[in-house]
């Protein structure tokens, strides 16, 4: 594809533009040139910005590599089984920028994306795109998210969030209170602990799931069962679904669960629920979060039995259940920060996606995009969110599907006339 | 399995989601006040009452007044008139989390017939009585032991008590922190 334009500072004019040029970006790329659609793509640092710079160095998919593909492109190395670092993930992405020959404007940051009659202004630091169309793909994890409670912490204590924290050698050797029992906090806690240093992890909602299961990966069970398909519009409470932790994995051959951080030596308490001086106060609640994580977990072995009688799956391994989560009798519900010596407090509470530039009426009362299925309103699409379109949107190799949806629909957006779309705007705006 | 008899075990789950969708849709109406009002008698013992509430935006009323006595019992040289202050947190507990397990057993299609609960809380009186500074007042712990006798497996039924407690105001309130401002007119 053509640069529309020359490198001049002013103001040029395509069909879309595309906001960021990680996985989902390109491929909305690839679906838009193969039909002949002129965009650009838009990009704040360089092509998989994120993977390059936003992440803890261990950090590995929780997907198999079998699993990780774009359109048309697959894992071809020699490890199926195996799940990608960072680095990895950055290569795979840049070789697929390479392989559907993307044009990308790097080192090109939006400031600005706005509605102007029947075209977006999309203003970036060296000029501006006018075009009928926008895809934000630029993440699900802009932001990492703190509580509010984050801001009475004691100015003793070092305060990180996700984004922030890279590996243990970079902490001082004081103890470590991680918030958020997701994939990251488990992660943390685990590698944490392996470097000598007191850990204590408050756990809240989790989702609890052994790496493997039977003999294969809990990935070939979640798709043989099709809940990575399930579509935003299939299930009773989009809102909750939407705000599910990401499951306890890593991206290792292992199952990493609460068991076996309490083996560590890690200590677990409920849910942080109040910082008052020196003392963090954690949620009672422990032990039911814990039963209930267990509970939805045998139902899920349950539902994959149950498949593999049903399907005559060629499973030699027999069901197995696991350990119910072993949790203190009395867990800790008040902790000293300075009697624990507690010089760290990592936040693992989950990320959101920046639209901090979009200066449109698209957000609810709580500040989340509105969207129906990657829909924001006519002419403006989203990519790569929580259970956007499908369980599977936030993962690679959930890109594709979405990208047919979406970039079918906008394909049939720029042809139409600019009467049908200005009743398509009307109809939006009167909530319809 | 249960497909063919109707569920019922009281509860307007429908009604349940209609507030449900009604108060996500207008937030404003989803803020309720609720109150008490407490006079002492004499000694321990005191009379509270319950009627009036706000929600859904204006000013709500039970349809009559609900009297409770508080007192303590004879061991505390009291005369023993009604519930300990701390029994009637447990009752509040014990009616949030069956109440929860009728409405989700409703939704969940699973016909209830008997839920029984016994509670038990720990105290050490040298809290209250000054006796040992680092002992706390409340309960050091509560236990909850359920008895359900309903159309269900043990799963779930496990899994219906799981989820009261998650959805439980009182629960919520004995197993997290809450801001309390006391004031004198």
């Amino acid at each position: 594809m053509s640069r529309n334009g020359t490198s001049r500072p002013g103001t040029g004019t395509t069909d879309v533009v595309v906001i960021g040029a990680g996985h989902s970006g390109l491929a909305m790329s690839a679906w838009l040139s193969a039909h002949s659609i002129d965009h650009v793509v838009l990009e704040r640092g360089e092509i998989a910005n994120a993977w390059r710079h936003e992440r803890w160095d261990s950090l590995r998919l929780l997907t198999p590599n079998w699993q990780t593909r774009l359109p048309d492109y697959r894992y071809d190395g020699d490890d199926p089984d195996g799940f990608m670092g960072s680095a990895d993930v950055a290569q795979f992405i840049s070789r697929y920028a390479g392989f559907i020959g993307a044009t990308v404007r790097t080192g090109t940051t939006v400031r600005s994306v706005t509605r102007h009659g029947d075209m977006f202004h999309v203003c970036t630091e060296q000029r501006g795109w006018r075009c009928q169309a926008v895809v934000m793909a630029n993440g699900a994890h802009g932001i990492a998210q703190v509580p509010a409670l984050a801001a009475k912490l004691p100015a003793s204590v070092r305060s990180l969030s996700a984004k922030d924290y890279r590996n243990p050698g970079r902490l001082d050797d004081a103890g470590v209170l991680i918030v958020g029992a997701s994939a990251t906090g488990l992660q943390l806690a685990d590698e944490i602990a392996a470097s000598g240093r007191e850990v204590t992890l408050a756990v809240g909602e989790h989702i609890r799931m052994p790496r493997t299961y039977r003999g294969r990966d809990i990935q070939w069970w979640l798709t043989a069962a099709g809940i990575l398909d399930q579509r935003f519009d299939q299930v009773d409470d989009l809102v909750r679904a939407r705000r599910i932790p990401s499951p306890q994995l890593i991206g290792a051959p292992r199952s990493l669960d609460l068991n076996s951080l309490t083996a560590r030596g890690v200590q677990l308490v409920g849910r942080l629920v109040g910082l008052e001086g020196n003392t963090a106060q954690f949620s009672g609640a422990l032990r039911n979060e814990c039963a209930m994580a267990d509970l939805k977990l045998a139902r899920m072995l349950d539902g994959f039995d149950a498949l593999a009688v049903r399907q005559a799956l060629d499973i030699s391994a027999g069901p197995e259940r696991f350990a119910a989560t072993r949790v203190d009798e009395t867990p800790r519900i008040g902790i000293d920060l300075a009697k624990r010596r507690i010089g760290t407090v990592i936040w693992a509470t989950g990320f959101r996606p920046d639209y901090s530039w979009l200066r449109e009426p698209v957000f609810d009362q709580k500040g989340r995009l509105r969207h129906h299925g990657g829909f924001v309103a006519p002419g403006l699409y989203a990519l790569g969110l929580n259970f956007m379109r499908r369980r599977k949107s936030s993962f690679i190799h959930g890109a594709e599907d979405d990208v047919r949806d979406l970039g079918s629909h906008l394909v049939g957006w720029l042809k139409q006339s600019p009467a049908s779309r200005a009743s398509a705007r009307m109809e939006m705006r009167a909530g319809i | 399995m249960k497909m063919t008899t109707t569920v019922d075990n009281g509860v307007n789950v429908e009604a349940l989601l209609g507030a449900r969708q009604a108060l996500t849709d207008t937030p404003e109406a989803a803020q309720f006040k609720w109150r008490a009002t407490c006079s002492w008698v004499r000694g321990t013992h005191s009379r509270s009452s319950v009627e009036k509430f706000f929600g859904l935006g204006s000013e709500q009323s039970h349809k009559t007044e609900f009297k409770y006595d508080a007192d303590h019992p004879a061991i505390f040289a009291s005369e023993d008139m009604g519930a300990t202050p701390v029994e009637y947190v447990l009752v509040g507990l014990a009616s949030c989390l069956t109440a929860g397990i009728a409405a989700v057993a409703q939704n969940r299609k699973i016909q209830l017939r008997s839920v029984k609960s016994t509670l038990e809380a720990g105290m050490d009186l040298a809290g209250i009585l000054g006796i040992d500074s680092d002992v706390r007042n409340g309960f050091s712990g509560i236990k909850v032991i359920f008895e359900i006798d309903a159309d269900a497996t043990r799963e779930e039924i496990n899994a219906l008590v799981a989820q009261s407690q998650r959805r439980s105001a009182v629960f919520d309130i004995v197993t997290n922190p809450t801001n309390v401002t006391v004031e004198v007119r």
